[in-house]
C-alpha cells in the first residue's frame, strides 16, 4: 500500500527516458496516456484512503525522518495529486491529434518525455514532506515547462519561455534562500519536524525572513498579482496541449505549496499578526479586478484566458487569506474547479486553433455556428467561469462570498461580485464573436490543400472538451464529492 | 559593530555577489549576460549554504575517536543537487538563446521586443 505513493514518482521518471528514445509518435502518446492513467488511478486510491483524516506515510530508502525524506500524505496532498493527474489525462487525450499538428515529428518523443517529467515534478511537489525535496521537484517541473513552452509554433514562444526561465529561476532561488534560512534556524528540512519544534526557535529573526523569502518566491511561481508578468505570454504562446496542462496545474500546485508553508510549516498565529493576510487579501482583490479587466481588453482567445487565470488565482488568494475554515475550503475547492474550467476553455481554444489555425477573436467570427457542439461546450465552461448556478464556478464563489460575509469583509464581497460582472464581459466577448457576429471567411494559413483538418474536429479533442464541460456541470450539481475532499483538506491544515 | 561586520564577513561577501548577479540580470538587455547574472545569483545561494555548514574548529564529518566536533555535511550534499539544477537551468537558457538568435537574429532584449511589437 505505502509503496504505491512512490510509484507516482517512479513511473513517470522511468518511462520518460524510454519515451524519449522511441521514434514513433503513436507509441509515445500511448505511453504518456498510460502513465497519466496509472497516476490517476493511484491518486484516486490514495485520496480514498486518506479522506477520513488518516495519513499514508512513506520513508524513502527506509531512512527515518527527519534524516531521510518522508512522504506524508494527507487529504490535501492526495487532492492536489488527483488534480494534476486528472488534468494530465485530459490534456493527453487532447494531445493525440493536436501534437502532430503543432510539433515537428522528430521532436514529438522529446515533447512527451518533457510532458511526463513535468507531470512527475508537479506530482512530486504535491506529495513530498521535505522542503528541499520540494525545491528539487519544483525545478524539475519548471525546467520541463520551459522546454515545453519553447516548442510553440510562433517564435514569440521562445522569448516567452526565456522570460519565464529567468523569473521562474529567480522565484525558485528565493524559495531556496528561504529554505536555507529555515534550515539554519531549525536544523531540519522535514516539514512535520520543523512544525513540531517551531516554538524552540520561533524568536529568531531568521525565521521571519525565511517566511518572506519563501512566500515571495512561490508567489512568483504562482503568478500572484503583481508577480504575474510571465504568465500571459507563456500560456498563450505554448503549444495547445501544454497550455491546457499548465493552466490547469502549474499555478495550482504553487498555490498548494503556499498553503503548506503558511498553514503547515508555520503556525497560523505566527504570521496572522504580520500584516501578511491583509497584504495578500488586497493583492487578491486587485488581481481579481485587474485580471478580469485585462482579460476583457484582449482580442486573442488564449491571452484572454490567461489573464482570466490571473483573476481566478486572485479568488484563490482571497480564499486562503481570510484565514477561516470556510475561506480555506473555498480556496482548495477553487483549485480543483478552476483547473476544470480553465482546461476546458483552453481545450476549446485548442480546437479552434486546430480548425481555423488562429485564435484571434476577430478571425473566428461566426465560427460557432459551424461548430455548434464545440461552441456549446465553450459556453458551458464560460458560464462556469462567470459562476452561474449549477456550474462549478458558482459553488466556489458561493462559499467564498459566505466566508467573506462571515468575516464582515464587505469590500471583498463587492470585489467578488464586480469580478463576476467583468467575467460576464469577457466571456460574452468570446460568445459574441463566435456566434453572433456575422460570418467572415476564416483565414486559412499553412493548411495544405485537400487537408480535411478544417472540416472535422477530431474525436479525441471533442471527447476531451466534453469530458471537461460535463465535469464542470457534474461537480456543480453534485458538490458533496469535491466539497468533502476540500473541507477535509482544510480541516487537516487548520488543526495544529 | 566592526566585530559584527568582520564576524559575518562571508555573509556580506555572499550578499554582494548575489546583488551583483541580480543587478546584471535586471540591467543588461543582452540575453547571454542576463543568464550570466542569473548564474551568479544562484552561485551566491550555493556559497551561502556551504558556509552555513561550517562549524568553527570542526573537522570533516568522518567518525573518529580523536574528534568530537564535526562540520555539518548536509548543506554540501544539498548543494550538489542545487548545482546540478543550476547547470541544467543555464544549459536550457543557452539553448533558448541559440534558438532566439536563429529566429530573431539578435540576442538584445530591447530589439527582440521591438520586433515582437511590430508583428
Amino acid at each position: 500500500m505505502e509503496q504505491l505513493t512512490i510509484l507516482l514518482i517512479v513511473i513517470p521518471l522511468m518511462v520518460a527516458p524510454i519515451t524519449a528514445l522511441i521514434p514513433s509518435e503513436k507509441v509515445t502518446w500511448l505511453l504518456t496516456l498510460i502513465v497519466c492513467l496509472i497516476s490517476l488511478a493511484i491518486s484516486c486510491y490514495i485520496l480514498y484512503e486518506v479522506i477520513d483524516g488518516s495519513h499514508v506515510i512513506y520513508e524513502l530508502g527506509g531512512w527515518r525522518p527527519p534524516w531521510g525524506i518522508e512522504y506524508k500524505i494527507d487529504s490535501l496532498n492526495a487532492f492536489v495529486a488527483l488534480i494534476v493527474s486528472a488534468m494530465g489525462c485530459l490534456s493527453c487525450l487532447f494531445a493525440y491529434r493536436s501534437v502532430p499538428d503543432e510539433i515537428e515529428e522528430k521532436m514529438i518523443p522529446l515533447f512527451y518525455a518533457a510532458f511526463q517529467l513535468c507531470l512527475l515534478g508537479l506530482l512530486g511537489i504535491a506529495l513530498t514532506g521535505d522542503i528541499f525535496n520540494l525545491f528539487v521537484f519544483l525545478e524539475i517541473s519548471s525546467l520541463a515547462t520551459y522546454a515545453l513552452i519553447s516548442m510553440g509554433k510562433n517564435r514569440k514562444a521562445l522569448t516567452a519561455a526565456f522570460s519565464y526561465l529567468i523569473l521562474g529561476t529567480i522565484g525558485a532561488t528565493f524559495f531556496l534562500i528561504g529554505v536555507g534560512f529555515l534550515f539554519a534556524a531549525s536544523g531540519s528540512l522535514n516539514t512535520a519536524d520543523i512544525a513540531s519544534r517551531f516554538d524552540s526557535f520561533k524568536d529568531m529573526q531568521l525565521v521571519e525572513t525565511a517566511l518572506i523569502f519563501m512566500v515571495l518566491g512561490i508567489a512568483l511561481k504562482a503568478a500572484i498579482f503583481p508577480l504575474h508578468s510571465w504568465l500571459p505570454n507563456a500560456y498563450s504562446q505554448a503549444p495547445s496541449t501544454v497550455g491546457i496542462f499548465l493552466s490547469a496545474t502549474a499555478t495550482k500546485v504553487s498555490i498548494y505549496v503556499l498553503l503548506r508553508i503558511l498553514y503547515d510549516l508555520y503556525p497560523v498565529d505566527y504570521w496572522v499578526n504580520m500584516l501578511l493576510p491583509q497584504i495578500m487579501l488586497s493583492l487578491g482583490c486587485v488581481a481579481v479586478i485587474y485580471g478580469s479587466y485585462r482579460a476583457w481588453q484582449q482580442t486573442e482567445m488564449k491571452r484572454l484566458l490567461a489573464f482570466s487565470s490571473i483573476a481566478q488565482i486572485g479568488y484563490i488568494v482571497i480564499g486562503f487569506s481570510l484565514v477561516s475554515q470556510l475561506g480555506l475550503t473555498a480556496a482548495i475547492l477553487h483549485l480543483f474547479n478552476h483547473a476544470l474550467i480553465k482546461s476546458t476553455l483552453f481545450i476549446g481554444a485548442g480546437i479552434l486553433l486546430y480548425r481555423a489555425n488562429t485564435t484571434e477573436l476577430g478571425s473566428l467570427r461566426g465560427l460557432g455556428r459551424d461548430m455548434p457542439w464545440t461552441f456549446a461546450a465553450i459556453t458551458l465552461a464560460g458560464l462556469s467561469l462567470i459562476g452561474v448556478p449549477g456550474t462549478v464556478g458558482f459553488v466556489t464563489k458561493w462559499y467564498l462570498l459566505e466566508a467573506a460575509v462571515e468575516k464582515g469583509m464587505w469590500i471583498v464581497v463587492i470585489t467578488i461580485v464586480l469580478g463576476s460582472v467583468l467575467a460576464i464581459g469577457y466571456v460574452w466577448k468570446i460568445v459574441e464573436n463566435l456566434y453572433f457576429r456575422s460570418k467572415r471567411k476564416v483565414h486559412i494559413q499553412d493548411v495544405p490543400s485537400g487537408d480535411s483538418a478544417i472540416a472535422i474536429t477530431p474525436k479525441t479533442m471533442s471527447a476531451a472538451l466534453w469530458i471537461g464541460a460535463m465535469l464542470c456541470i457534474f461537480f456543480g450539481l453534485n458538490t458533496e464529492l469535491s466539497f468533502e475532499a476540500a473541507s477535509s483538506a482544510a480541516t487537516a491544515l487548520l488543526k495544529q | 559593530m566592526i566585530e559584527y561586520i568582520v564576524g559575518h564577513i562571508n555573509y556580506w561577501l555572499i550578499v554582494a555577489i548575489m546583488m551583483v548577479g541580480l543587478y546584471t540580470l535586471m540591467s543588461r538587455s543582452n540575453l547571454v549576460k542576463k543568464l550570466a547574472g542569473l548564474s551568479m545569483f544562484q552561485t551566491a545561494v550555493i556559497l551561502f549554504y556551504v558556509s552555513l555548514g561550517k562549524v568553527t574548529g570542526g573537522t570533516v564529518p568522518i567518525i573518529s575517536e580523536q574528534y568530537s566536533l564535526y562540520s555539518n555535511p548536509l548543506p554540501q550534499v544539498l548543494m550538489l543537487t542545487a548545482i546540478v539544477v543550476g547547470v541544467a537551468t543555464t544549459a536550457l537558457g543557452f539553448a533558448l538563446v541559440i534558438r532566439i538568435k536563429e529566429a530573431y537574429n539578435s540576442v538584445e532584449e530591447n530589439e527582440i521586443s521591438a520586433m515582437d511589437e511590430k508583428e
